[in-house]
This record gives C-alpha cells, sequence and structure tokens, in this order.
C-alpha cells in the first residue's frame, strides 16, 4: 500500500513499463487520423475551398459583366433620348415653319385685298367727288346766270360757263 | 485522516495512470487502455468535424463545416507562411500532428478524462518522429549540404567553429523541448485543477479552490490550443530548415 502511494505520488509518465502500450496506440491513432484526413477530409475540404473560390470569381465575373450590360443599356436609353429630343425639336422647327408660311400667305392676301378694296374705295370716292363737282358747276352756273339775269343783264350761257369754270379752276 | 487538514489525500498525477480498459493489471503493448479509449475518441471527432461535418461540400458552409475548413485554412497558411509553396506537399503530415494534439488536448480538458498529450509517451514519439523526418529529408534533399544548416555563414569565421558546436548542439535539443514543452503544459494545467480540486473538500476553502478550478480551466483551454499551435509550427520551422538549410 505504501508502495503504491508512492508511485501515484510520483509521475506516471515516468513509468516506462507503459510506454510499448502508449507509443504502439499513438501509431495507430496517428495512422487512422492521416488516413482520414488524406483520404476524405483534406482532398474534400480543399475541394470545396476551390470550389468557392471558383463560385465567387465567376460571380465576380458575371456581375462585372451584368454592370458592363447595364452601362450600355444606360447609353442606349441616353440615346434614345436625345435622338427623341432632337426629333421633337425639328418637329417644333418644321410645324413652326408651316404655320409661319401660312401666316405670311395669310397677311400677304389680306394685304392684297385691302389695297384693292381701297383703291376701290378711292375710285368710288373719287367719282363722288367728280360728281360732286359737277353739280357743285351746274348750281354754280344756274346761280350765276340767276343772279345775272336778276342785276338786268342778259348773259350769255357760255360766258357765265366760262366765268364760273374759270372761278372754280382754283378751288379744283 | 484524523484532522480534516490531514486528511486531504493529494493525488495530483493520478490521473495520468493508465489503466486496462476491461480490468487487469498487466499492460501489454497491445492492452486497450483509458488512453487507447480517449486517442480512439479523437480519431472519431477529427472524423466528424472534418468528414462528417463538410460532407454536404456546401458553397455557404454550415457551422461544422466552418470548424473544418477554418482548421483545414490555418494549418494551410501556417505551412505556406512558414515553409514556402514546396512544403505544402507536407502539408497531411503536419494536420495530422495538428488535429491529433489541438483534439487530444481539448478533449484533455473534459473531467475524469485521460490526456494522451500528457504522457512523454506520446510527446517524445511525435517529436522524435518530426526530428527524424526532417533530418532526413534535409539530408535527402541536399546530401551533404544540409550540415551548412550548421554552418553561420555570415558570422566572422573564428566563430562559425563555435557557433556550429551550439547548433548541432540546439539542433540536437530540439526534439526535447518539442516534446516536454507540450506534455508539461498539460500536465501541470491538469495536475493544478487537481490540487484546487482536493482543497475543495474543506468548506473553508471551496469557494476560493472552486473560483481557482475555474480560472485554471479557462486558461487551461487557452493552452491546449496554443501548445497544439506552438508544436505545429515549430514543425513547420524545422521542416524550413530541412528545406532552406543555408542561413
Amino acid at each position: 500500500m505504501a508502495e503504491h502511494s508512492t508511485e501515484a505520488a510520483g509521475m506516471p509518465q515516468l513509468d516506462f513499463s507503459a510506454y510499448p502500450n502508449l507509443i504502439f496506440w499513438l501509431l495507430v491513432t496517428l495512422v487512422i487520423v492521416y488516413l482520414i484526413l488524406t483520404r476524405l477530409a483534406l482532398p474534400r475540404i480543399a475541394s470545396v475551398l476551390s470550389e468557392r473560390q471558383g463560385t465567387i470569381t465567376s460571380d465576380l465575373a458575371a456581375a462585372e459583366e451584368l454592370k458592363e450590360k447595364a452601362k450600355e443599356a444606360e447609353a442606349a436609353y441616353d440615346q434614345a433620348l436625345a435622338d427623341a429630343r432632337a426629333q421633337a425639336q425639328e418637329i417644333v422647327a418644321r410645324t413652326k415653319a408651316g404655320i409661319q408660311k401660312e401666316l405670311d400667305e395669310a397677311v400677304q392676301k389680306a394685304d392684297a385685298e385691302i389695297a384693292a378694296r381701297t383703291a376701290e374705295s378711292e375710285k368710288a370716292i373719287a367719282e363722288i367727288r367728280r360728281s360732286a363737282m359737277d353739280s357743285v358747276k351746274d348750281v354754280a352756273n344756274d346761280v350765276a346766270g340767276e343772279i345775272v339775269s336778276a342785276l338786268g343783264t342778259r348773259a350769255d350761257a357760255k360766258a357765265i360757263k366760262a366765268a364760273v369754270a374759270a372761278q372754280l379752276k382754283g378751288l379744283g | 485522516m484524523e484532522e480534516t487538514e490531514g486528511g486531504l489525500q493529494f493525488h495530483p498525477m493520478e490521473q495520468f495512470t493508465l489503466k486496462p480498459l476491461f480490468g487487469g493489471d498487466t499492460i501489454h503493448w497491445y492492452t486497450p487502455t483509458n488512453a487507447t479509449l480517449w486517442m480512439a475518441i479523437a480519431a472519431l471527432v477529427i472524423l466528424f468535424l472534418l468528414v462528417i461535418g463538410t460532407a454536404r461540400r456546401a458553397i455557404v458552409p454550415s457551422r461544422s463545416q466552418s470548424i473544418g475548413e477554418l482548421a483545414y485554412g490555418f494549418v494551410h497558411t501556417m505551412v505556406e507562411d512558414v515553409t514556402g509553396r514546396e512544403g505544402l506537399r507536407y502539408f497531411p503530415y503536419i494536420m495530422t500532428l495538428f488535429m491529433f494534439i489541438v483534439v487530444a488536448n481539448f478533449l484533455g480538458m473534459i473531467p475524469t478524462s485521460f490526456s494522451a498529450t500528457s504522457q512523454f509517451a506520446v510527446t517524445i514519439p511525435l517529436a522524435l518522429m518530426v526530428f527524424f523526418a526532417v533530418t532526413l529529408l534535409g539530408f535527402y534533399k541536399h546530401g551533404i549540404g544540409f550540415l551548412k544548416l550548421f554552418w553561420v555563414s555570415q558570422a566572422p569565421l573564428i566563430l562559425r567553429p563555435v557557433l556550429a558546436v551550439i547548433e548541432v548542439i540546439s539542433y540536437f535539443v530540439r526534439p526535447v523541448s518539442h516534446s516536454i514543452r507540450l506534455a508539461g503544459n498539460i500536465m501541470a494545467g491538469h495536475a493544478v485543477i487537481e490540487v484546487f480540486a482536493t482543497f475543495g473538500g474543506v468548506a473553508l476553502i471551496a469557494p476560493v479552490s472552486l473560483i481557482g478550478i475555474v480560472a485554471m480551466f479557462g486558461m487551461d483551454v487557452l493552452v491546449s490550443f496554443v501548445q497544439a499551435y506552438v508544436f505545429t509550427i515549430l514543425t513547420c520551422v524545422y521542416l524550413k530548415d530541412a528545406l532552406h538549410p543555408g542561413h
């Protein structure tokens, strides 16, 4: 008993009789662990890791590609927008020009009509004036003849007419 | 045993004793023992973590798959950073060492379990395997040129023989420090926890001892990982010496 207790108080690690057993089972365990690792674990983990790396790389490439595509689409959209704007501007300009032309034509036509009407009116006025002048002349002849006869002298109708015409000439 | 103080039985090292699993007293080299059991559990844990956990091969990993990938990436970058690309050929061996040590360390943290890595009979073969593999690899790769490892070409000529002696000694001390460091750290942590636990038998000291156990346990969890890391990175450093012996 005493012998046992001193043995327990010492280091069991230095009990060399246990060494062959420990070394044998250690080697068995190491070989098993080595086989587990090289046959199963390490190839699998390596393939998982490289697969993940591959997935990440290809995903990044795909993302890059999509970004490129999005940029292209944006450029196309911008282009379409610019085209539409230019087209709209062109249409506006064309329409404006058309309207202007029509307007000009109408104005011209109206001007021509106005001019024609004015000429017509002027002609009518001139006619009226002339007829009025004639009437005035007649009246003046008559009045002058009456005045002359009232004064007691006989006057030649021709002479009176000439005299009145001479007087009226100044009035035009 | 009469007084409370004197009645405390300290057996901090008893947990490291090898016991046959199925009774009997004699331990032959093939007898399944508690060490066998816990090393088998370590192998099973590695199987579950790295094989079953990654079975789904998911692009977006599950938790267990993440652990497997993390361990893989951790050791892989370590090997690549320290030894360079040609060292990656030996990555499976180093991964085997790392996984075995780290899992055995953590399993040792389970109360009443047996920590295989606290045994010199385990860590010395591990260190010697690294030592011999690296030495043989060095001579295989560089022939006699591997001895340049001991010939510090930057040093002044007079100093070089002296340095060579020191280098040779330090080279042969490597497996010793490599193995004792691991087993010593694990053993010390477990023994201290055991001592605290024994003090827990006295009602007055029990709260202190409980706090002590919790603190030591936390530190030992850290030590479990750090020692596995240290063992592995030293293996990588030795491997680098074998691959590129020039200074």
